[in-house]
């Protein structure tokens, strides 16, 4: 039986990898391995999970240095030499081996005015918009983010500036620009602006390259440059 | 800093970054073509000395330079060093006018 080498972070921001032997499979999965670990050797490892098929965005860790989605990546894919370095995500405080504390990457989703601010009342008729309307096609772009923090782990520029909004949250204000539905326009243009806002993004492309979901924040963000700019000539902002 | 003010910034960077780019690529076929019989003070001279045009190109181009440095240094110092807020707005405006300052009495200095 062949096996894989996994190193697993242990500890909070203080810690070390901790050497295991797992068996390999077929078609098995980082999640799987970490899984394992849990389960047959040693009980105490923390770490998050829940639907196992790509749709919850609850178990993103960094694996031989690149975050990833680990229910959907497979061993085959990442393994160098028979080795695996399974990791926490970057730019995120550590809780626990591999759980991070995820508040302050949704709290930016607030701060960037991630919720929808409805026009309609329940009396009003259901809104019609045009699948095929050029506002509707740039919200369905970016619209089929699952939160895993995997953008978010992989950016410099949040890395550098902790204020930064991250590609997450900036992706998901830039889906409801283009909600036709939302009244909140300028409001959330002003919380998107600035140097802990979408002027800060130096279009390195990192979290483009790294969705799990095919998902290009950088274009959002780039949409959202373009929006605010607008909205500042026309002295809106 | 306000949205609005920040919003500005960058759209004055894109803006200058066109001017700037415009006016490299028009000051390296200068370079090439000036180097073509050797270069001489004189022969620069005689090209920049009460020649308008030159006047007003090299005017635009540092002011484009001192609008344009400044607020990319600016993003730098809060990234890489951390130092954000007043200091930092006082230190790159003081630069903004050194560059202008130095580099317009350039400009006049091959002209007059």
């Amino acid at each position: 039986m062949t096996t894989l080498q996994v190193d697993v972070w242990r500890g909070a921001e203080d810690g070390r990898y901790q050497r295991f032997e797992v068996p390999r499979e077929a078609n098995q999965t980082v999640l799987d391995v970490v899984t394992y670990i849990q389960r047959r050797l040693d009980a105490t490892l923390a770490y998050r999970f829940a639907c196992r098929v790509g749709m919850c965005g609850s178990c993103a860790m960094t694996v031989n240095g690149v975050a990833r989605w680990t229910c959907r990546t497979h061993v085959s894919k990442v393994t160098r030499d028979g080795r695996v370095e399974i990791g926490p995500l970057r730019n995120l405080p550590v809780i626990r081996d591999l759980a991070t504390d995820m508040r302050e990457f949704f709290d930016k989703w607030a701060r960037a005015k991630g919720a929808l601010a409805p026009t309609a009342t329940r009396k009003d008729d259901f809104a019609r918009v045009p699948p095929d309307s050029p506002q509707r096609a740039a919200a369905s772009a970016g619209i089929e983010c699952i939160g895993c923090g995997v953008c978010y782990a992989s950016c410099d520029v949040v890395a550098w500036n902790p204020d930064y909004l991250g590609p997450a949250a900036l992706n998901r204000a830039w889906t409801l620009v283009n909600d036709v539905r939302d009244g909140a326009r300028i409001e959330r243009l002003r919380a998107v602006a600035g140097d802990a806002g979408c002027h800060a993004c130096h279009t390195h492309m990192s979290c483009t390259e790294r969705c799990p979901k095919q998902i290009a924040p950088t274009a959002s963000i780039a949409g959202l440059k373009r929006a605010t700019a607008i909205a500042a000539l026309k002295g809106e902002l | 800093m306000s949205a609005r003010a920040e919003t500005r910034l960058w759209i004055a960077q894109r803006a200058s970054a066109v001017v700037l780019a415009l006016c490299v690529v028009v000051h390296l076929i200068v370079i090439v073509y000036a180097m073509r019989g050797g270069l001489s003070a004189a022969e620069i001279l005689g090209r920049t000395r009460g020649n308008a045009g030159w006047l007003i190109f090299y005017g635009v181009f540092v002011l484009a330079a001192a609008v344009h440095a400044p607020i990319g240094l600016r993003a730098i110092c809060s990234e890489w060093l951390g130092w954000r807020g007043r200091s930092l707005s006082v230190a790159v405006h003081l630069l903004a006018v050194v560059l202008a300052v130095l580099g317009l009495r350039a400009v006049w200095a091959v002209f007059a």
